[in-house]
């Protein structure tokens, strides 16, 4: 069961399937809830790119550091190659956002691991939100004493960056059975007041690890939650929701909200329901750091619009 | 007289063992005590549990009081085995062919999931 192996025969479809599914290059650019996309290759070349007053961060996520089988057996260097990438951006992102499973098994040396790869980063901060690989065993209490400084609860919190709000949630504690993701009523309490005196035209960014919206309930791809929190950003002109847990990308936008979910750094998961679990994808190695990789996000003032963009590792 | 203070000793700890079984329950037997565990191991029926494609194989299995329960994770993910309601109590984090065992001697049904992926849930009946 461990390995779900994608052949090398692709017909047209596929691979142009695939190559959505991989954010092999596309901008979007939510304004106003309508998405407009644009080729990777004009925000290289500077085409639309971000100007002075610009603000640029990078989403990272399920590093998974300490995993080590068959579909990727050196998740380190994986990861290293990201924070490398995220170095070298024609533009310095103003922080870094990782969206958990930082750690495969929540080992105190892997969590030094990240620490240690992250000391290379060009950009200052580092936001994290954990996954439920990050809280084993200890109901979270070493990743909060590691990255939960100032925090709330379980470790939720929001701050502040360039006229933007964010908030980094916490949805992988007290599960329950038969359940999905779950925020809880303390933290749905908080975050109902940290909106409360925001104007209606503050952009909003939430980010946490499980998806806060249904991609599918089968795997546990969702919160259980996710609508009352949802229902407090209906007023708001531009919602971004960052995501991790299922190691690939996908969009959707709802009203005002605009969904995201990143690739991991670590390994590629199945399309929801196209294996018999979402266990770990096993591709051929020449084709691994294609389905892995890193979201960068450009907010552009004026237009009060988020620009995300995600790119393979290859 | 050496000889009755040795059965004497033996008496006692075989009462020492009985209390320990019907006092604590079914929960004081996980794999942390080998000492116990062999001796389980040993004079009782054991049932093998398999973890694939993140569920329980079998989900739902009656056993008669005193067998031994033993999980195999064979996923290239972790598990972690939560047992609900008054006897709550977690197995160690089980990674890609880790193991954990149980015995199982008080009647009733056991319901439990997997805390990383609530989806899984599954029973034990004790009969």
């Amino acid at each position: 069961m461990k390995k779900h192996v994608i052949e090398d025969g692709i017909d047209r479809r596929g691979f142009l399937k695939c190559m959505a599914w991989a954010g092999a290059g596309v901008i979007w650019t939510i304004s106003g809830g309508v998405p407009k996309s644009f080729g990777l290759n004009r925000f290289a070349e500077g085409g639309i790119g971000p100007t002075g007053n610009d603000i640029i961060f990078a989403q990272i996520s399920d590093s998974h550091i300490g995993f080590n089988k068959h579909a990727n057996q050196d998740v380190t260097r994986t990861f290293q190659i990201a924070v490398e990438k995220i170095n070298a951006l024609p533009v310095a992102p103003s922080f870094i956002i990782h969206t958990g499973d930082i750690t495969h098994l929540s080992r105190p040396e892997e969590f030094d691991t990240v620490n240690q790869i992250l000391k290379d980063k060009l950009t200052k901060d580092v936001f994290y939100a954990p996954g439920e690989h990050d809280v084993l065993g200890d109901d979270g209490k070493q990743y909060l004493k590691l990255f939960g400084k100032g925090t709330n609860g379980d470790g939720w919190y929001s701050f502040n960056h360039g006229g933007l709000h964010f908030i980094g949630l916490v949805n992988v504690l007290n599960l329950k059975p038969g359940g999905l993701g779950n925020l809880g009523t303390s933290q749905l309490e908080w975050l109902k007041k940290d909106l409360r005196d925001l104007p209606s035209s503050t952009p909003i960014v939430i980010f946490a690890h499980i998806p806060l919206w249904s991609v599918y309930p089968d795997w546990g791809w969702g919160t259980d939650d996710s609508a009352q929190a949802l229902s407090y950003l209906k007023r708001f002109g531009s919602v971004t929701v960052l995501n991790g847990h299922i190691h690939q990308v996908l969009q959707k936008v709802e009203g005002n909200i605009t969904f995201h979910t990143a690739n991991s750094t670590a390994f590629p998961q199945p399309e929801p329901g196209k294996a018999p679990s979402p266990g770990p994808l096993t591709v051929p190695a020449e084709k691994l750091r294609n389905l892995l990789g890193l979201t960068t996000v450009n907010y552009i003032e004026k237009s009060e619009s988020l620009a995300i963009v995600d790119s393979s590792l290859e | 007289m050496r000889k009755l203070n040795d059965k004497k000793i033996k008496y006692i700890y075989l009462f020492i063992f009985f209390l320990l079984i019907t006092s604590a329950g079914f929960n004081a037997y996980s794999v942390g005590d080998e000492r116990i565990l062999n001796t389980v191991k040993i004079e009782n029926e054991m049932q093998v549990i398999g973890i694939d494609n993140f569920s329980f194989n079998p989900s739902n299995l009656t056993i008669k009081s005193g067998t031994v329960v033993k999980w195999v994770n064979h996923d290239d993910i972790p598990h972690l085995l939560v047992f609900t309601g008054d006897k709550m109590f977690k197995s160690p984090v089980l990674d890609t062919d880790q193991e954990f065992s149980q015995i199982f001697i008080e009647p009733g049904t056991y319901n439990y999931f997997c805390s990383l992926h609530p989806k899984m849930t599954a029973k034990i009946i004790v009969k």
